[in-house]
């Protein structure tokens, strides 16, 4: 066919008018897709690049080395211990059940356990190390090294975990760290992210918990750059945190270990005071417990064996127990009545073993009385009647003014748990606890520390301490952190008489010095060592009529839990006073034959440097008991200035 | 005199050829199909060999093959559109028969060495047949309807045997390039009309027979549809893609992030980043100034197709140059809207700047037929 070059001229005009709307419509869509582009990147470019930034970078925390806890002399009591670990990758590992199969020959490894760690590498990207055994023996990590060719993918690692190297010594002053739990998180106002690691640990109880801020120091942060699957492809840059402070507590570890063993398996407490700086050099209470076990994660088992125990283990009785303090709180009757002039040091009372008042008859612990009674002899052979009558003279408002100025129904602050403020009654307390008048038969047994009275053994340690010294020491755990000492300021004076004081010690000193005094037994013969203190024996329990009809039941024949509590206050040298101890055993029985020795040879401890108390402080008569007595106790050997180590 | 005679004796013959050629368009291609090794080399983490040299080679031989289309008279190439449009059309049922599956679809023929993809080589032999047969045809009777019946069935009948591959992008490539060609030859514009009536229609029952035993698409092609209207609805399923495409472009900003600083690319959130994303890298390492640069060539390479197609007075040149260049367009048109978010994930790959070899040569081919037509125009 053929056509001419006019015809196919015509055809090429109309093809480029068409050529030219088609072009143009091409430009339009050209312009189209530039404006797209440059709304996406010049005026979204800043939306777009901090979404590139956020899928590239990931933050991650460097968590620091947590501070340590020394005792006053520099010995380790909670530490940082190097954990060995065993972790496998997938990526690397291959066939990961062959591999765990092989590992389980050279470690033990439970089927759980390959179990376990095939269900979360199966969660995990393949380069997510997954942990197969954790706190492993040394041994054991060395034989994984051993094996490595034929273990592909497994890596031992080393990381840093909480260990109390000296255990059931510290578990209730120093407490424990564990993982950060959901009530934590919610209790703490905006937490630091570190509390997010999954691995991390802050302290739950204890000086662990109350110092944690001290104690856990800055964390690192390091920025790396992740894939679209999440591998690490390298780091950005890092910001290094700051390790925690260390602490170093006023307690001295060889007698905090001395009297843990000293209370043995009683359920007890001691408190040990120095009387002019107010350090704390030993706070026991017994039984104790491992606070390794809850840092490792305590089994079912193990914790409730803690839990069932009914001489409570987990309580911190020194500062959480609040006991009657029955005879120990007659000091703070008779120096009420002293100071609102009352009595003097020379009055006497007549005891004919009971008290009359209100219709009411209120027996002296003595049957058949006393007779005259002075301040010295009240206080040495513990007369009830005694403090019936000048308690009712003085009221109970002054005795309770007294007993908080000694230190008694008050917070002490320190950083340990559960810290108890006791009770220490007056009329207005009554009248806002129980909205009932107070009645004189609350004031005659408030003053022989019954009734509505509660101490804790910590408490009692101050009051003995405030007494021996004159002066309003206040009980410090802490002696330095990080390295700087705290000073120690000098308490304010007790603003009670001197006279009225030394009255209310020389009576101390008669009970114990004295052949009549109650803590006879407890004597110390060294003159440089001459201890005062007074004994209690508080009740638990009402006596009813019937048991009041047939005449005081010994305490043998009681069951335990219904037994009285025995308490025991002391300080020591009696003329220049060092230290002062409260010991309160719950159910022990009688104060000064159960908590008096407990309270002697902890002061002789105390006083003394060395590992056990000086026979030759204690009454001839008594050498060879305590001889046997001391030297069975199982005390630790305890690493001196174990600062060097542990600190990766 | 006839037509043909009078091109044979102005025609340049031999060597004086080479002095014919649109050698700016020659530049221009070289010049796009560079930009392509850069990113390529960029996405391999520098890497030459991975994807760049082949490419390279590929384009060699590509450049070969152009030069030797254009040096066949332009006329020998209109006598052979028939043999070749059927030829394309068998390739479409072999492939639909012995096709390799890839991306859930048969697609491709494995000869030797060389993976054909017939439904490539279909869209320039649709051209070339569609510039023939309106070359043949009196240009009074373009738009009575036998006349019009008779093209729209050259491009129906590979559009459905691409569709049911299945390859929806190509087949709806297929059918523009012809729609464009048919427009271009003076079609009356009512038949556009009612086609694009008509395709409103089947565009509503696409979606209302979803779900149904009569629906048109794959389930996957719904959801590919779906995540274009709402990507964020599925951030790391099937909308992780356009979302990543789009942070890669929009982090480049103005001047980018600097070759091979790509974060998106080389940390491998952009996907199919060598092949249908690779606009996204060159947008996130040299940002708006990199993008709108290829932009820039893009439009020269088909300003300079449009000018040779408007200089050219024969019919069949000047359709089948501006068929090419709409081809040419409507391929990157579709994918830079597919990688900025404004239209579905369709796969299809940016002309000559893309890793692939099939569709690099069936373009080059199609850059020949342009150059033949330059060559022989008529003067």
């Amino acid at each position: 066919m053929r056509r001419s070059a006019r015809d196919s001229e015509d055809s090429a005009r109309k093809v480029n008018r068409r050529a030219l709307f088609m072009g143009g419509a091409m430009t339009a869509m050209f312009a189209v897709l530039g404006a797209r582009m440059r709304y996406l990147q010049v005026d979204q470019a800043d939306e777009f690049k901090l979404l590139a930034e956020e899928n590239r970078i990931n933050i991650r925390l460097i968590p620091p080395t947590r501070g340590q806890i020394f005792d006053r002399n520099g010995r380790l009591i909670a530490g940082n211990e190097q954990n060995y670990r065993v972790v496998i990758t997938r990526e690397d590992a291959g066939d990961v059940e062959a591999v765990l199969r092989r590992l389980a020959g050279v470690i033990p490894l439970t089927e759980p356990d390959i179990d376990r760690v095939l269900a979360e590498a199966k969660r995990h990207s393949p380069f997510v190390p997954i942990i197969v055994a954790d706190r492993m023996a040394w041994e054991d990590l060395s034989k994984v090294a051993i094996n490595a060719p034929s273990l592909p993918g497994v890596t031992p690692e080393v990381g840093l975990s909480r260990a109390y190297p000296l255990d059931t010594d510290f578990a209730h002053v120093v407490g424990y760290v564990g993982p950060v739990s959901e009530s934590d998180l919610a209790r703490i106002e905006d937490p630091d992210p570190l509390l997010k690691i999954p691995e991390f640990q802050i302290g739950k109880i204890g000086v662990e918990t109350w110092m944690e801020s001290t104690l856990r120091g800055r964390a690192g942060t390091k920025r790396i750059e992740v894939n679209a699957f999440g591998r690490m492809m390298r780091e950005i840059d890092r910001v290094e945190g700051e390790a925690g402070d260390d602490i170093r507590l006023t307690i001295d570890a060889e007698i905090q270990d001395f009297v843990q063993a000293r209370l043995g398996s009683e359920s007890a407490a001691a408190v040990a005071i120095d009387v002019t700086t107010g350090d704390i050099l030993a706070i026991c209470s017994s039984p104790s417990f491992d606070p390794n076990l809850f840092v490792r994660g305590i089994s079912y088992k193990d914790y409730s064996a803690l839990t069932e125990n009914d001489h409570r283990p987990l309580a911190n009785k020194a500062v959480q127990g609040a006991y009657p303090p029955g005879s120990t709180f007659k000091m703070v009757t008779a120096l009420a009545a002293l100071e609102a002039g009352v009595i003097n040091a020379d009055t006497s009372v007549y005891c004919p073993g009971h008290y009359e008042t209100g219709g009411r008859r209120f027996h002296c612990w003595k049957r058949g009385g006393h007779g005259m009674v002075s301040l010295s002899r009240s206080l040495s052979e513990s007369c009830d009647v005694y403090y019936y009558d000048i308690a009712q003279r003085v009221g109970i408002d002054k005795i309770a003014e007294m007993g908080r100025r000694l230190g008694l129904g008050m917070r002490h602050d320190l950083p340990m748990s559960a810290i108890t403020e006791g009770i220490m009654p007056d009329k207005a307390w009554k009248r806002q606890r129980y909205e009932q008048d107070w009645r004189i038969g609350d004031t005659i047994n408030a003053s022989i520390g019954q009734g509505y009275v509660l101490a804790s053994p910590l408490q009692l340690a101050v009051m003995t301490a405030r007494i021996a010294s004159g002066r309003a020491i206040r009980p410090r755990l802490v002696r330095s952190v990080g390295g700087a000492e705290l000073p120690v300021t000098e308490a304010p004076p007790l603003e009670v008489s001197g006279s009225q004081l030394r009255a209310v010690r020389q009576g101390m000193h008669s009970v114990i010095n004295d052949r009549r005094g109650t803590g006879y037994s407890t004597r110390v013969v060294d003159p440089t060592l001459v201890l005062a203190g007074k004994s209690g024996t508080s009740q638990v329990r009402n006596i009813s009529a019937a048991e009041r009809a047939r005449g005081v039941i010994s305490n043998d024949q009681l069951p335990w839990n219904r037994r009285d509590h025995a308490l025991f206050v002391g300080f020591a040298p009696y003329d220049a006073p060092r230290v002062a101890v409260a010991v309160v055993v719950e159910h022990g029985g009688g104060g000064s034959s159960v908590a008096g020795p407990i309270v002697r040879d902890v002061v002789l401890r105390c006083l003394t440097p060395g590992p056990l108390p000086p026979l030759s402080a204690y009454p001839e008569s008594q050498r060879a008991r305590i001889e046997t007595l001391l030297t069975s106790l199982p005390l630790r050997k305890i690493e001196p200035e174990a600062t060097a180590r542990s600190r990766a | 005199m006839s037509f043909l005679e009078y091109r044979v004796k102005t025609a340049p013959t031999g060597l004086s050829k080479v002095l014919h050629v649109n050698w700016a368009l020659v530049l221009l291609i070289t010049a796009t199909a560079s930009v392509g090794w850069l990113m390529l080399t960029s996405v391999a983490g520098g890497n030459i060999d991975t994807w760049a040299a082949p490419q390279m080679k590929r384009f060699a031989v590509g450049l070969v093959l152009m030069f030797v289309i254009a040096f066949v008279p332009i006329w020998f190439w209109r006598n052979m559109a028939g043999v070749a449009y059927l030829v394309s059309l068998a390739l479409l049922v072999v492939v639909e028969m012995f096709g390799t599956v890839g991306m859930g679809a048969q697609r491709w023929i494995a000869l030797g060495p060389l993976v054909l993809q017939p439904s490539e080589m279909a869209k320039v032999t649709l051209v070339m047949m569609l510039a023939a047969y309106y070359d043949w045809l009196d240009p009074r009777k373009v738009s009575r309807p036998l006349w019009v019946l008779i093209p729209a069935l050259m491009i129906l009948v590979p559009t459905a045997l691409v569709v049911i591959q299945p390859n929806l992008g190509t087949a709806l490539l297929l059918l523009m390039v012809g729609a464009a060609v048919m427009f271009l030859a003076g079609v009356s514009l009512w038949y556009f009309g009612i086609i694009a009536a008509m395709g409103a229609g089947a565009i509503f029952s696409v979606f209302t027979l979803r779900g149904t035993p009569w629906q048109f698409l794959h389930d996957y092609q719904y959801r590919r549809i779906d995540t274009f209207f709402d990507p964020t609805a599925d951030p790391l399923g099937a909308g992780y893609n356009i979302i990543q495409a789009k942070i890669a472009l929009g982090s480049g900003g103005w001047g980018g992030k600097g070759f091979m600083q790509g974060t998106q690319s080389r940390l491998n959130f952009l996907p199919e980043k060598h092949t249908d994303f690779i606009f996204n890298t060159l947008a996130e390492e040299f940002g708006f100034v990199g993008a709108a640069s290829l932009l820039v060539l893009y439009a020269l390479v088909i300003a300079f197709c449009v000018a040779s197609a408007l200089q050219n007075k024969d019919r069949f040149s000047s359709l089948l140059i501006l068929g090419i260049a709409a081809n040419f367009f409507f391929y990157l048109a579709v994918n830079l809207s597919m990688v900025m978010g404004m239209a579905p994930v369709v796969g299809v790959p940016l002309p000559l700047v893309s890793y692939g070899g099939s569709a690099m040569l069936v373009l080059m081919a199609a850059f020949g037929l342009v150059q033949s037509a330059h060559v022989h125009r008529l003067r």
